[in-house]
């Protein structure tokens, strides 16, 4: 009954990895459970991707298809119910994909059975938040994505690791305190003695006063994770010690539970408050974007520019969604795939360029196109995805928000989306004085000349990312399908129809 | 006419970019160089089989033989991203007169530009320059994106060639990318024309907001023949009606302009920085760091007219709002000025050549910017755009032949040149045809398409017509010097231990000779008959004029008079070595010397982006996030921290104490139960 | 003289509290466990005071006096075992100075 349910094969895969992996004995070992296990995970989200389709295809209107729910905790009602729509199967396959492309980038790490098995725990954390429907076990995924991460930046991380572990953990955990007051307080308000996202949705109605006490919460507690203004700072000292493959799946997916979060929780139960509270969120969402941006150009990491450059592109996740639009809110999903690609890829090459030359510092590399093309080129494609260059994955979902937002009757929202237009500027002045420091020029350093170029494995890692990402770009009207139908389907009918009017 | 051919021109680019791209660096370089070429050439006759249906076929989806008008044709149009309703961005193809003129442009040019960089691209022994292949894929690249760019079919699709041109460009400028100044040059084009791009975002946003559409002939055109038509043809009511729309949705006022002004002027914002207008041209100059075949094809005959080419797109939604095409006006003739008096003074030949495009460029920009039905029919649009064709053929020629004499000399400085015209005799020919056709002498293609322009202009206003003719005869001087300093003022001194400079080979000289001799007979395309801002075939039109019977002779005298009397001066002055250019020089020293610092523009703009931007914006930013945000959360851990140690005596493992807080506790509490229940 | 339920309370009150100032200020083991003793007992004699004047027909109180009594002899012969133990490790048998486990 519960195996034969695929969504869960998404947490029991993870876990049926972290048995394997303690009884490996080898590097070897680990490698082959590791890469067997991301195959599999990356074929059974393109499964369920393909059934979702046929499934749809087939005129299935059920808002949430692969269905499951079993009990786990009876007095307060708490299953482990799991579901799917479109968002949720586009998370899904971005979680999948960066867990191949990062067990490809940690080939060559110190202790890496144990390290494998932590983030495989992570991994677990994640793929069971994006499955769960039940708010409670969400919550519960969420915390087991969080706690490994503590580990993992702490003993394999460079740096000030201990410091910026312990930072990273305590501001998501108090992110999550907030999180479990509000979903306590929906359970309760709700009074449907149920924690099911859906029945929430659908049969309860969140008193307004009450929503606007618990949307905030809801939305910071999610927010942090989001790296949304002012609590982002555990962004760029978390990746900037993060290990490579840590720093991949922090920024490509662990950042996006909580946009995913954000839609799902907070704007999905309680509308009425999301429509009259986003001016304050969309005040700091749009901070976050020109700031992030501004704050990127000036630093002189390399992670800590792409740990900014995630401030702004998830800061515009926010702020997509905050506008409760269609369009804008679809361009949210698209950039929580588009930026998860990229950052993982940028994450990716910093981790072999800093493998290689020991050091993050742009000031004191140059001229690295000469020395590895490969990587170079592939930074260069990061890079022109970043800024949103046309046929790369950046620009859709950048267009898809600004031309979504600005759709919005209101003059606040339309002045806010000009204001967020700004950062592709900013954001190509960056990426562009990275590019031009970091690989073009002279060779800065003459012992750089011995460097090689990347090997198979990073290859690989890179490829896969550079494949998906020019793939967003150049047929979004796919992925756009997958995530409008969801829309069309799922949240207009929780949302009062007075604001549905507002600008669709 | 089928989609296939208008397919293949746009696939066949990207096909070589992508093949090249991938798996250039395993192919030879030569064979690299024949298949870039080939793909170009195949392409090139694709857009001619096109053009030549469009525009002589008679077909009835291209021309409406009852009133003789041309239309536009949307030979497919594919869904790529749907936002919602009707604003989708659609790839397709839009045939109309500009379109049609600019895919015979384009593809001439850059298989011109293909055809030589196979000379160019490797030095006088033979060795290829590193990354050829690379260079081929980037040059395929920037085809696509530019043919994609003329046949868009809405403002997005036009958008996204626009990034692709921009990013071309980008790739192709710094081609030499260890050299720092070619980086520093990229970054800055990139970044100045992704400032202009963020104006046309915002246009195109303000834009579709208010008309719900993205697609161009929503915005200009009605269908013919029912809704469901794929032709189209330009109709001043569709445009008026958009006005409507503008002026009944309650749109504000902003700051004195309507709501259609300012997405208007800023959509020109974006093509003032591609087409480098002031104050936006800065990036144009250091462009020229590019390989001279890059900086020919797209610093001088195409992207650059990007700007033009948007202008001229969305022209009768331009004519809705005057004030757009003033500012236009004034945008354009100023530039033109000031790109006139800059290139008197530069003494690198690129630099000079860059600057005459930008001034050229602006010439179009005025042209369009007069251009009103009420004149002779929009002379000014028709003559922008065949100042655009035949520029784009001299000023690539022009390109073309400084190439030639980099890659003999191995510099960009004239002082290295002089007296050239006996060792490279079909360089200082086809050199001398340019110059001629930019000045505007008969019967060289300049000379029509600028006395166009003056005409349009005059009836205009004659202060433009003034202002614009003395920058004509500024051309003519300009380009006069820099032929006399090249090819004549004194003899040539080889070097030592150099071999003598010559002609290059038949792969350089070819395209020289080719675009000279288009360059001689462009003026006597009958443009009028095939490009108009409505369509209309100006046969049916006695008042219009187009080749030399037709031209009105009062202008072109004018004009002629002025571009000879300019070219006397430049040869009294720099035929021979002599010191009139050092008298003149020092009778004017500071608009010298403003000039040869090109106004200081390049300073300021670095004042404002590393004093301001950088040292006022960033900085601060990122310290406040490090020292304010960071350092609130770091404190509340501080203080976390203190507040821990203070109160950690309470737990200090002796039972005797906790049992005496215990007590204490109890008594109070109970003490407080007490007075609770007594009062 | 009406012997009432005071007559019991007051010692052992009095009782208890000088068992709680012992085991508050004492240093000395053996004397704290003294003190615990002395709370111990005045707390029987409590129980053994209410069962006889207010439950006179339930012996619950003396069972419980019983059962406290026994067990606190068992309490203490642990005490002091572990009393003599410290005392053999450490020579001394003030709490402030047994501090080995601390830390």
């Amino acid at each position: 009954m519960l195996f034969s349910n695929i969504l869960i094969y998404f947490v029991i895969i993870p876990l049926l990895m972290l048995g394997g992996f303690s009884l490996c004995r080898g590097e070897k070992a680990v490698r082959a459970v590791a890469i067997t296990g991301s195959v599999l995970l990356l074929g059974l989200s393109i499964w369920v991707l393909c059934d979702y389709i046929a499934l749809r295809r087939a005129g299935e209107t059920a808002e949430m298809l692969f269905q499951g729910s079993w009990m786990w905790y009876e007095p307060l009602n708490i299953h482990l119910a799991v579901g799917v729509d479109g968002i949720s199967i586009a998370m899904l396959l971005l979680s999948s994909i960066i867990v191949f492309a990062g067990s490809f980038a940690s080939w060559k790490i110190d202790n890496i059975r144990h390290f494998f098995m932590w983030l495989l725990l992570l991994s677990t954390g994640v793929f069971g938040f994006f499955i769960s429907i039940d708010l409670f076990t969400m919550f519960m995924f969420y915390e087991v994505a969080l706690i490994p991460m503590y580990l993992l930046i702490g003993q394999w991380g460079t740096g000030r690791k201990e410091y910026s572990a312990m930072k990273l953990t305590l501001m998501l955990m108090g992110g999550s305190a907030f999180l479990m007051l509000s979903l306590i307080g929906i359970y309760y308000q709700a009074g449907l003695h149920s924690w099911n996202l859906l029945e929430i949705a659908n049969n309860a109605h969140i008193d307004k006063s009450w929503q606007y006490f618990l949307f905030p919460m809801c939305f910071v507690g999610f927010g942090v994770l989001g790296a949304m203004f002012p609590f982002h700072t555990w962004s760029p000292d978390g990746h900037a010690c993060a290990p490579t493959a840590v720093s991949m799946l922090h920024a490509g997916v662990l950042m996006k539970l909580g946009g995913y979060g954000c839609f799902r929780v907070a704007m999905f139960l309680m509308p009425e408050a999301a429509n009259d509270l986003a001016w304050i969120f969309l005040i700091l969402t749009g901070i976050s974007v020109v700031y992030g941006a501004f704050s990127a150009c000036v630093q002189t990491d390399l992670k800590y520019i792409n740990a900014y450059s995630s401030v702004s592109h998830c800061g515009m996740v926010l702020f997509a969604i905050l506008m409760i639009n269609t369009t804008a809110m679809t361009g949210a999903i698209m950039q929580m795939l588009s930026h998860g690609l990229m950052t993982a890829l940028f994450f990716a090459q910093i981790g072999m360029i800093y493998g290689r030359t020991h050091t993050r510092d742009i000031r004191l590399m140059g001229g690295l196109m000469q020395i590895m093309p490969f990587l170079g080129v592939g930074y260069v494609i990061a890079g022109m995805a970043s800024l949103g260059l046309p046929g790369l994955s950046g620009f859709v979902a950048e267009m898809t928000i600004f031309v979504g937002s600005f759709e919005h009757a209101d003059m606040f929202h339309r002045v806010f989306t000009i204001v967020a237009t700004t950062s592709i500027v900013i954001t190509a002045v960056y990426i562009l004085r990275v590019v031009g420091k970091l690989l073009f020029g002279p060779v800065q350093d003459p012992h750089h000349r011995e460097l090689t170029d990347a090997t198979w494995w990073e290859r690989t890692s890179v490829v896969t990312l550079i494949v998906c990402v020019a793939g967003i770009g150049c047929f979004p009207e796919f992925f756009e399908w997958l995530i409008r139908y969801t829309f069309n389907h799922d949240i207009f009918h929780a949302i009062p129809a007075a604001i549905q009017s507002v600008g669709i | 006419m089928s989609p296939v051919i208008p397919l293949l021109i746009l696939v066949i680019p990207l096909a070589m970019f992508l093949f090249l791209g991938l798996c250039g660096h395993k192919m030879s370089h030569r064979w690299a160089g024949i298949l870039g070429t080939t793909g170009m050439g195949v392409t090139m006759v694709l857009a001619y089989i096109t053009a030549f249906t469009y525009f002589f076929s008679g077909d009835p989806s291209f021309i409406d033989a009852d009133t003789h008008t041309r239309l536009q044709a949307i030979l497919f149009n594919q869904d790529w991203l749907n936002f919602y309703d009707k604003l989708v961005i659609r790839l397709g193809f839009l045939l109309d007169p500009i379109a049609a003129l600019l895919l015979v442009v384009i593809t001439t040019i850059s298989f011109m530009v293909h055809l030589y960089s196979n000379g160019y691209m490797r030095d006088h022994h033979g060795v290829w320059e590193k990354g050829f292949q690379r260079f081929y894929a980037f040059l395929s690249l920037f085809s696509f994106s530019m043919l994609g760019l003329v046949v868009a079919t809405n403002i997005f699709q036009m958008y996204i060639f626009w990034e692709l041109v921009g990013a071309s460009s980008y790739l192709l400028i710094g081609f030499y990318y260890t050299k720092p100044s070619a980086v520093s040059a990229s970054k800055k084009a990139f970044i100045v024309t992704r400032f202009a791009d963020l104006g046309f975002l915002i246009g195109i946003l303000i834009l579709s907001y208010y008309t719900g559409s993205f697609d161009f002939t929503d915005f200009t055109s009605a269908p013919v023949g029912g809704p469901d038509s794929t032709v189209y043809r330009i109709d001043p009511a569709t445009p008026s009606h958009i006005l409507s729309v503008f002026q009944n949705s309650a749109a504000p006022i902003f700051m004195g302009g309507s709501v259609l002004t300012w997405a208007l002027v800023l959509i020109f914002m974006g093509g003032m920085g591609k087409s480098a207008m002031m104050p936006l041209h800065i990036w144009l100059p250091d462009a020229m760091e590019g390989p001279t075949p890059v900086s020919a094809l797209i610093h001088a005959a195409t992207m650059v007219v990007a700007g033009v080419y948007l202008v001229a797109r969305l022209f009768p939604l331009y004519l809705m709002e005057p004030v757009a095409l003033d500012i236009v006006v004034v945008v354009g003739a100023i530039t033109a000025l000031y790109a006139a008096i800059v290139a008197c003074t530069q003494i690198d030949i690129k630099r000079v050549l860059a600057f005459s495009t930008i001034s050229q460029i602006a010439f179009m920009m005025v042209s369009l910017g007069v251009a009103r039905p009420e004149f002779h029919e929009g002379l000014g649009y028709m003559a922008g755009m065949f100042h655009l064709f035949t520029h784009a053929m001299f000023k690539a020629l022009l390109f073309l032949c400084a190439g030639a004499l980099i890659h003999a000399i191995g510099s960009n400085d004239y002082t290295a040149m002089h007296g050239l015209r006996k060792y490279m005799p079909v360089t200082h020919i086809t050199f001398l045809v340019g110059c001629l056709a930019i000045a505007g002498i008969i019967p060289f293609a300049g000379f029509f398409s600028k006395d166009e322009i003056l005409t349009a202009t005059g009836e205009y206003s004659t202060f433009w017509y003034i202002w614009m003719s003395a920058v004509a005869g500024l051309t003519a001087f300009y380009m006069f010097r820099l032929y006399y300093l090249i090819f004549w003022w004194k003899e040539h001194k080889v070097p030592e231990g150099h071999h003598t400079p010559h002609d290059q080979p038949w792969t350089m000289t070819l395209p020289l000779v080719i675009l000279a001799a288009i360059s001689c007979v462009a003026g006597f395309v009958p443009m009028g008959n095939l490009v108009t801002w409505n369509g209309v075939e100006e046969v049916t039109n006695p008042n219009f004029f187009t080749n030399l019977g037709n031209l009105n002779w009062g202008v072109a005298s004018v004009s002629l008079a002025v571009a000879i009397v300019a070219i006397v001066i430049a040869t009294i002055m720099y035929r021979k070595e002599n010191p009139l250019p050092a008298k003149m020089k020092a009778a004017l020293p500071h608009l010298w010397e403003w000039a040869h610092h090109r106004f200081y523009w390049d300073e300021l703009y670095q004042f404002i982006t590393h004093k301001i931007i950088f040292g006022c914006i960033c900085k601060p930013i990122a310290w406040f996030d490090r020292h304010i945000v960071d350092g609130t959360m770091n404190g509340m851990a501080y203080v976390t921290n203190k507040i821990s140690y203070a109160i950690r005596g309470f737990q200090s493992g002796r039972i005797q104490l906790y049992v005496l807080w215990y007590l204490i506790g109890a008594v109070v509490l109970a003490a407080v139960t007490m007075i609770c229940v007594l009062c | 003289m009406d012997i009432n339920i005071l007559y019991y309370l007051i010692p052992s009150l009095f009782m208890f509290c000088c068992g709680l100032y012992g085991f508050i200020t004492r240093r000395n083991m053996i004397a704290i466990l003294i003190s615990l003793e002395l709370m111990l007992n005045s707390v029987d004699i409590n129980f053994a005071a209410f069962n006889r004047f207010m439950y006179n027909d339930q012996l619950e109180g003396m069972f419980f006096s019983l059962f406290a009594i026994g067990l606190a002899a068992a309490e203490t012969a642990l005490a002091i075992a572990i009393i003599i133990n410290v005392f053999r490790v450490s020579e001394n048998i003030d709490v402030d100075d047994v501090v080995k486990m601390k830390n």
